[in-house]
């Protein structure tokens, strides 16, 4: 099976300089994502889990020129989207394009709908009649449930659902083979929730599209998702399909994770036990040796701290040492350790 | 009696752009040491119930009814009682822990400062009391920590002393707001661990005011559900989780994905939340709701038990909503676009944001505006 | 059922029905300021002093030029304000027209003032527009150098430039022009900077629109709301510091004149018992300063972005 996307290697990091420094003395490095691998085949939702800080927006806006990025992102046609010239990359803007978290500041409050819709599409195909580029914006408006007439109305006179349709129309309008969306729906209503993941679910069965779906909710990642991605500091933990990831999780990051969820069943809460972390996120500035999660990790050994484990595994990845689910025994050292 | 007694309350915003019933009559009451979930969407009215409860309401904001604590009507009563009660027996916490907390000040200063007023301590024990309440909320090192600024710690942390500050003075009632919502999930459930276990060690009531129907499964005893500004549906979680009563209740319930099953389409409420600047006349949720009948839009059902400590608000019969008979197929995509509102009634966002998601009170007056 | 039916109904006409028009972030604006009714006021002072400054001419039954022989030399006592004489202001110390003297030195005012204003909002919006959205090195290297123009002695170089270069409308215009838009630029910057890092910003960038069109389309539209109450702010700023200078003498030139100049020749014989010298202009000065504080605060209140 083909690949749309292969990603080796995806580094980003940001110069951070220390307060009080000398504007020439050499920043420290912030790396946000830190070596990151992964394949996205047509077609397919990605689904990009992990804590705040993790680096799971930074390579969205990596992965479509937001912002710099070293390592290589090959596309279905074998060109290395990073090391295009800008120029070049115009080309493919349009077969990437992105959603994002807030539906309102997303959206130029000075702009018509129509305007916002249609901007993408005035960018990359100039060559449109005014009445052509009109008509698409109201095929696109209805095709995400929006009222065509409502063309010209502003982003404040609709709802945080409905602004989040306009997103997607606009980020559909060019006819893209893959969406980035970062998430979407975290700062909508859970009744609302669901309508803007149906849709988003509907119209790529429809047009045959590939997502990269970020969202710290697990649950609604494990929903939209064919294949899941655990990220921690900038690395990738684990990736597997949805249900081995959800159904057999290995890593002990991924099976903390997936007990911290609450489940809306009283008798599921009252029964479960939840895999304690220790301590804090550590600073990306200066992330812990060999592993970035040993510091936490309820099964770390020495050899943690000395070797950085290699992404093994094949469809079901685990960069792990010692993989495999928790035992009680260690669930409950874990517990102990968290108490004192 | 119970701890906290709410009748017929109310909560009005006045706005530039009209009224806006922020509440309308909820009659609550939580008992010594329960624990009570409020769930709502934004706009639903849980955060300005919970505003007037404190009365920490802003400044263009009025409540009337009646809020009786522990014997003493506090809805409305004079600041020096409101202020005694606020700080020795109900406390509340927030999504933002900085709200409560002073970037200026070191925390041993923020937390002592509480106990020399309202228990007349020396600072030095005052100090002392402090460090053991943020050993209680398993801050590491707490006696170190404790002269450190807010903003060194992180958010976890953060939120741990907000909490540590709340109990101070060994609260009857905490009032927590969206305490998890903005963290992440592993330390959302350390400190819901931490509350639970700090409610049972002090034996104090708890309000849980959230979003999450999850949080709630997992920590609470009752709920209400809140729409449209009035609770629709109230009971023991056990039950009203099994077997929903409400159709809005249903629709939530339906709406989540949920990560330990295999869920095939998530069944969403179509449409929009009801504007509380211009209330239906009838259920708030007819519109969107799947058991309506042509009642529903006229008359706004009353809250009426039904079996043993539960009640809802509705006009379709209890039988249908449980069998799931649907009386009306509704579009996904609403008829109604939001923004389909005729110019002269059209509410500028400052109206809505004032009894919705609500500013924070620490800065009343500025909804007023 | 029945319910269900109308409402697909017009769901049906709706769809059909004409588009329907939007109620931009400006016209909400509009509506808050004209609801606003001290900036009413001060709005009716500001047309009510334009439309002086503008027909004020025609009233007048004196040019503001000629001497009115009759009552030269003895100013303190003919020289009064009357409607008999034709001098409804009075007249000056050398007998001529304080009305038309005020009509001009109100239309040389206002518009050192407006074209002031104007210069700045122009230079200073595009100039801070490209430093924040350009950033980096490019931002270092523009914002300081307002830095350092901030930092000359702004009034000590215009008073030098007049001196030098001799006293003339031009070169007043470009003395207050050269300093207005530094603050202003400074202001766009860090608004600018701010609107960067938002979410339609990161849209547009994401889609491959260029920097160019991202300022003109997105960023400057967002930020006319604060440039136009820092431009009500700035004309009443600018019309005093013309007054300044022209107080000291350094302003307009003979027989133009200023508000400035005839509050500084009003001021000079105060003591003579001409007092409507001083009185008139000084009027004319503070109820325009008023109105447009007045415009500016009511501006600030129906455009900041906090209330919607």
């Amino acid at each position: 099976m083909s690949t749309l996307l292969n990603v080796t290697d995806l580094r980003v990091s940001f110069p951070i300089r220390r307060p009080g420094a000398m504007p020439w003395a050499k920043p420290d490095q912030l790396r946000a994502v830190n070596g990151v691998d992964f394949t996205l085949r047509p077609g397919e939702t990605l689904g990009v889990v992990g804590e705040s800080g993790c680096g799971k927006s930074t390579l969205a806006r990596a992965l479509i020129g937001l912002v710099p990025a070293t390592g290589k992102a090959e596309w279905i046609d074998g060109k290395d989207l990073l090391a295009l010239s800008p120029a070049k990359m115009m080309a493919y803007r349009s077969d990437i394009q992105m959603v994002f978290q807030d539906p309102l500041a997303s959206l130029n409050p000075r702009m018509t709908v129509g305007q916002i819709i249609a901007e993408p599409l005035t960018t990359h195909r100039p060559n449109l009649s005014r009445a052509e580029v009109k008509d698409r914006v109201k095929a696109m408006m209805e095709k995400v449930g929006l009222l065509p007439n409502q063309i010209n109305r502003y982003p404040h006179e609709f709802s945080g659902g409905q602004c989040q349709r306009i997103g997607i129309a606009r980020a559909l309008i060019v006819e893209p083979r893959l969406i980035i969306c970062d998430e979407p729906v975290s700062a909508l209503d859970v009744s609302i929730q669901a309508q803007v993941i149906n849709l988003l679910i509907r119209l790529q069965k429809d047009l045959g599209l590939s997502l990269i779906f970020i969202a710290h909710d697990l649950s609604v990642v494990k929903h939209i998702s064919d294949r899941v991605m655990v990220l921690y500091l900038g690395k990738v933990m684990e990736i597997a399909s949805s249900s081995d990831l959800y159904g057999n999780p290995q890593h002990p990051y991924t099976q903390a994770l997936l007990s911290a969820v609450p489940v809306p069943d009283p008798t599921i809460e009252a029964g479960k036990t939840i895999v304690p972390l220790k301590g804090d996120l550590p600073s990306p500035m200066n992330p812990p040796s060999g592993c970035v999660f040993r510091t936490r990790c309820p099964r770390a050994e020495a050899r943690c701290a000395a070797e950085v484990p290699a992404l093994l595994g094949g469809d079901h990845g685990v960069a792990c040492h010692f993989p495999g689910p928790l035992t009680e025994a260690e669930i409950a050292r874990a517990r102990r350790t968290e108490a004192a | 009696m119970a701890l906290l007694d709410i009748t017929n309350l109310s909560v009005r915003f006045r706005t530039n752009d009209g009224e806006v019933r922020a509440v309308s009559d909820v009659s609550l009451s939580v008992e010594q040491g329960e624990t009570l979930g409020i769930v709502g969407e934004s706009g639903s009215g849980k955060s300005q119930l919970s505003f007037a409860i404190m009365g920490l309401l802003a400044r263009n904001g009025a409540a009337s009814g009646s809020v009786r604590f522990d014997g003493d009507e506090i809805l409305n009563a004079k600041p020096k009682l409101i202020n005694r009660i606020r700080a020795e027996k109900m406390a509340m916490i927030f999504q933002d822990p900085m709200t409560s907390l002073n970037p200026y000040m070191r925390v041993a200063d923020q937390m002592a400062e509480v106990l020399t007023l309202h228990k007349g301590m020396s600072k030095r024990e005052a100090v002392a009391e402090s460090v053991r309440m943020l050993d209680a909320v398993r801050i590491p090192d707490a006696k170190g920590r404790i002269r450190l600024y807010p903003h060194e710690f992180s958010g976890g942390m953060r939120q741990r002393v907000m909490i540590a500050m709340a109990l101070l003075c060994r609260p009857k009632l905490l009032i927590a707001d969206e305490p998890t919502t903005a963290l992440d999930v592993t330390v959302q459930a350390q400190i819901m661990q931490l509350l639970s276990d700090l409610r049972r060690d002090f034996g104090m009531a708890m309000i849980l005011i959230t979003h999450d129907l999850g949080v709630v499964a997992g920590s609470c005893e009752r709920v209400a559900v809140m729409y449209g500004g009035r609770i629709r549906e109230t009971g023991r979680v056990g039950p009203i989780f099994a077997e929903p009563a409400l159709p809005y209740t249903q629709g939530l319930l339906d709406a989540i994905p949920r990560v330990d099953q295999e869920d095939e389409e998530l069944r969403a409420i179509p449409g929009q939340p009801p504007n509380m600047s211009r209330p239906p006349a009838g259920c708030a949720f007819e519109p969107r709701c799947p058991y309506r009948r042509p009642v529903c839009a006229e008359i706004d059902p009353p809250l009426e038990d039904f079996a043993p400590g539960r009640a809802r608000a509705c006009h379709a019969p209890l039988a249908d909503v449980l069998a799931r008979r649907i009386t009306a197929e509704l579009p996904e995509v609403d008829p109604i676009a939001a923004g389909d509102i005729p110019e002269a009634e059209a509410i500028p966002r400052a109206a809505v944001a004032g009894a919705g998601v609500a500013g924070t009170p620490s800065a009343p007056g500025k909804e007023a505006e | 059922m029945v319910i269900d039916q109308t409402k697909m109904q017009s769901l049906s006409a709706r769809l059909v029905q004409d588009e329907v028009k939007g109620r931009s972030p400006w016209a909400d604006a509009r509506k808050r300021f004209f609801r606003n009714k001290a900036a009413m006021f001060g709005l009716t002072i500001l047309v009510l002093v334009t439309l002086f400054a503008a027909l004020g001419g025609q009233f007048a039954a004196w040019s503001g030029e000629e001497l009115d022989f009759s009552v030269m030399g003895r100013v303190a006592e003919l020289g009064a304000p009357s409607l008999a004489n034709g001098h409804y202001f009075g007249t000056d110390n050398l007998g001529r027209d304080l009305f038309a003297r005020v009509v001009q030195g109100t239309q040389i005012s206002l518009m050192v003032g407006i074209v002031g204003a104007a210069i700045a909002v122009i230079v200073g919006t595009l100039y801070g527009a490209t430093a924040g959205y350009v950033g980096g090195r490019t931002d270092q290297i523009m914002m300081r150098a307002v830095d350092i123009l901030m930092s000359i002695p702004y009034m000590f170089v215009l008073i030098l430039l007049l001196v030098m270069f001799g006293r003339s409308m031009s070169m007043l215009f470009l003395g207050i022009g050269l300093i207005s838009w530094l603050d202003m630029s400074r202001i766009v910057r860090g608004q600018t900077l701010s609107l960067k890092n938002r979410e339609f910003i990161e849209a547009a960038r994401a889609t491959g629109v260029s920097s160019f069109r991202i300022i003109i389309r997105h960023i400057v539209p967002n930020l006319l709301g604060v440039v136009a109450v820092y431009a009500t702010l700035l004309v009443p700023l600018m019309i005093l510091t013309e007054s300044f200078i022209s107080f000291l003498g350094l302003g307009v030139q003979e027989p133009l004149t200023s508000w400035g100049a005839l509050i500084s020749e009003g001021a000079g014989t105060m003591n003579y018992g001409t007092l409507w010298q001083l009185a008139f202009p000084l009027f004319f000065f503070v109820i325009t300063l008023f109105g447009f504080f007045f415009v500016g605060d009511g501006l600030r209140d129906a455009l900041d972005p906090k209330e919607r």
